[in-house]
């Protein structure tokens, strides 16, 4: 398989603050490559790595097997969907679309052809005519990709392209972007800090934080599967389970993690399964949140552990007393802490 | 009785002064407003009715009285041959300025929106606006000293032997002269500095509004540095370029001190104005070349709409 672009060590500081630090990385071509992590976490200026606004103070880049350094971007084919869209305003939406093979000397009637060929693709069909000022968030987001799709770029950079839609809207537009990237086979970049997202679209995806990558992996890796700390805590709010509470948990002394939802809650009179752990909670927080219901609860010797209770069981009281239990297989030993 | 009210009472006339204002936020507009407006409607728009009024008069050949008679004789004469040269000598002169201050400024006002940061930003305004902190006058006869013939460039030419390049520059039939301080050129020179700074600023906070993404995604999509500056800069920047044009052009356009001491003697419409107001007492007249740069500018400002230029505000 033919790798679309490799990080070799690649580093990019600004002064004392290291944006990107050591990052080798290698996405294939045709993948939904997702980028996740807290804000600040370098996945950004990753992005811009490979789109050709910055360039690595050390280390190397390969786009199709070709070097990166030095390139600006206008000669990579490699485009880009920003976070706030950046259309021109001058410009009327068809304009905006065909800007790409305007610069490189498309004649008007084959370009307003191909733009609007690649609205329709995004199902704008007949809004070439408006300007950017007139569309709405949504429909402004998929000019943006309309705009970056008809040059055919080799790889396709999402800068958190559904941050600034509202709930229903983002979840529509992550199927449509979904099925898009099957259609048209084009390796996606995708950035996002929102670990529903990245999970839910890509095939595989990396943990940023601090500059570094923490974890690359398919989403059932990273989530069933995390081998750090960071990991388990920014995807899915896992509770840490310290070597000694793991021991205590029914798994190794070593750094574990313990999802949530993996925890069964027993009332009063219940009884535990076979082979489950059990430990004696009290609770201390209740957030109400629909389907779920998330507990903060803490056991008998002060140590927090976070259960996500289906709506089925009710309603919860601060200051309630609970037995949980879980199986030891739930239980994952974080490799990556020592 | 709740010690703690959700809800305050009481207070003072200057309290229940802001309440009102709080729910009647258009009375609070009102307020703010009427001042400037009253200035605006009674001195400024109205001096430029009485002004536009005058225009439609005449002057009585024999008497040298205003005959306050509506008629459009007045303005007949503005196409006499001899004012006819004037209104065009101004309007090249106000064009070439406007040009000039463009090419200069739109560099400056490039660095300074998109690059300078911090002190440099305040060293670039501070550059920017230290001219317009002196006198006029002062700068205008400083820069009779540079230009004329004894003058520091001319004292320049001479030392790095480039006596040649500026006599063959004012061997230029027109805008040449015995040297720079008496020709066009001269003229064209100090109009640039002195109006270059109300093209500078305009320009800098138009550009400073281009959002930097834009050219990201401009070079992002292909586009090479020129075309990014032809294709979205320029265009984004152009509402700023055309306010600094009204500026450069108007005053130019308006200025009478300026050709009077650097130049040819020739006249522009200012100083034409400037005569007519003055010991010729023909107001008439001089309100009927006023008038002139008003409607050149409304023309200008459609033809700057009708292709675009605010399309980006």
């Amino acid at each position: 398989m033919t790798t679309a672009v490799s990080f070799q060590h690649a580093s990019r500081y600004f002064g004392s603050v290291r944006a990107v630090d050591d990052v080798s990385l290698d996405i294939a071509e045709g993948e939904f490559f997702a980028m996740l992590g807290p804000s600040g976490s370098g996945k950004t200026t990753c992005l811009r790595l490979i789109a050709g606004f910055e360039q690595p103070t050390a280390g190397h880049i390969e786009i199709f097997g070709e070097t990166a350094e030095g390139v600006p971007p206008y000669r990579r084919n490699v485009n880009t969907v920003f976070q706030d869209y950046a259309l021109f305003p001058h410009m009327t939406i068809l304009e905006n679309v065909g800007y790409g093979l305007m610069v490189k000397g498309v004649a008007k009637g084959e370009r307003d052809r191909k733009a609007e060929e690649t609205l329709g693709l995004v199902a704008l069909p007949g809004y070439g005519a408006r300007r950017p000022s007139q569309l709405s968030g949504g429909q402004r987001q998929r000019v943006a990709l309309a705009r970056a799709l008809v040059n055919e770029p080799k790889v396709l950079l999402l800068d958190e392209p559904l941050g600034a839609l509202d709930l229903k809207l983002r979840e529509q537009m992550q199927v449509e972007l979904k099925s898009l990237q099957k259609k048209l086979g084009i390796t996606f970049v995708f950035v996002t800090h929102d670990q529903g997202e990245a999970l839910s679209m890509a095939n595989r995806v990396a943990i940023f934080n601090d500059g570094k990558i923490v974890q690359v992996g398919n989403p059932e890796d990273i989530y069933e599967r995390p081998n750090t700390r960071f990991v388990a805590d920014f995807v899915g709010s896992s509770n840490v389970l310290s070597p000694g509470l793991a021991k205590a948990a029914g798994g190794p002394a070593k750094w574990a993690s313990l999802r949530p939802e993996r925890i069964a809650i027993l009332r009063a009179a219940e009884k535990p399964a076979k082979d489950a752990q059990r430990t004696s909670v009290t609770v201390k927080a209740v957030h109400y949140q629909g389907a779920i219901t998330r507990l903060n609860t803490v056991t008998n010797s002060g140590d927090p552990i976070n259960v996500a209770a289906g709506s089925q069981l009710g309603k919860f009281a601060e200051g309630e007393t609970l037995t949980l239990t879980w199986q030891p297989e739930a239980l994952h030993v974080m490799a990556g802490e020592a | 009785m709740s010690a703690n009210p959700a809800i305050l009472t009481g207070g003072g006339t200057l309290r229940a002064l802001s309440d009102v204002l709080f729910r009647k936020p258009l009375w609070l507009l009102l307020l703010l407003l009427a001042p400037p407006l009253i200035w605006l409607g009674v001195v400024y728009v109205g001096s430029l009715l009485a002004l536009l009024l005058h225009s439609f008069y005449s002057i009585d050949e024999f008497s040298g009285l205003i005959n306050y008679e509506f008629t459009l004789k007045t303005y007949a004469e503005l196409f006499h041959l001899a004012n006819l040269d004037v209104i065009l000598r101004s309007l090249l002169m106000a064009t070439a300025v406007t040009l000039a201050c463009a090419v200069i400024a739109f560099p400056i006002a490039y660095y300074a929106a998109r690059y300078a940061r911090g002190k440099w930003k305040a060293l670039f305004y501070l550059l920017v606006m230290l001219p317009l902190w002196s006198s006029y006058l002062v700068k205008v006869y400083s820069w009779k000293l540079l230009l004329a013939q004894e003058g520091i460039i001319g004292w320049l030419a001479d030392r790095l032997h480039f006596n040649w390049l500026l006599d063959a520059i004012l061997a230029i039939p027109v805008i040449g002269g015995p040297s720079l301080s008496i020709s066009y050129i001269g003229t064209f020179l100090v109009f640039c500095y002195v109006w270059l700074p109300f093209m500078v600023l305009p320009t800098q906070a138009a550009l400073e509004r281009v959002p930097g993404n834009l050219i990201e995604a401009s070079a992002d999509l292909g586009a090479r540095p020129a075309q990014t500056l032809r294709s979205v800069i320029f265009p984004l920047a152009l509402p700023g370029l055309v306010a600094g044009s009204i500026f450069t052009f108007s005053l130019t356009m308006g200025d009478y001190i300026i050709p009077q001491i650097i130049g040819n003697s020739s006249v522009f419409l200012g100083y034409a104005v400037y005569l007519h107001q003055g010991t010729a007492g023909n107001i008439p007249f001089a309100a009927a070349l006023t008038v002139v740069p008003i409607v050149i500018m409304l023309i200008y400002l459609t033809i700057a709409k009708r292709m675009g230029a605010f399309d980006a505000l």
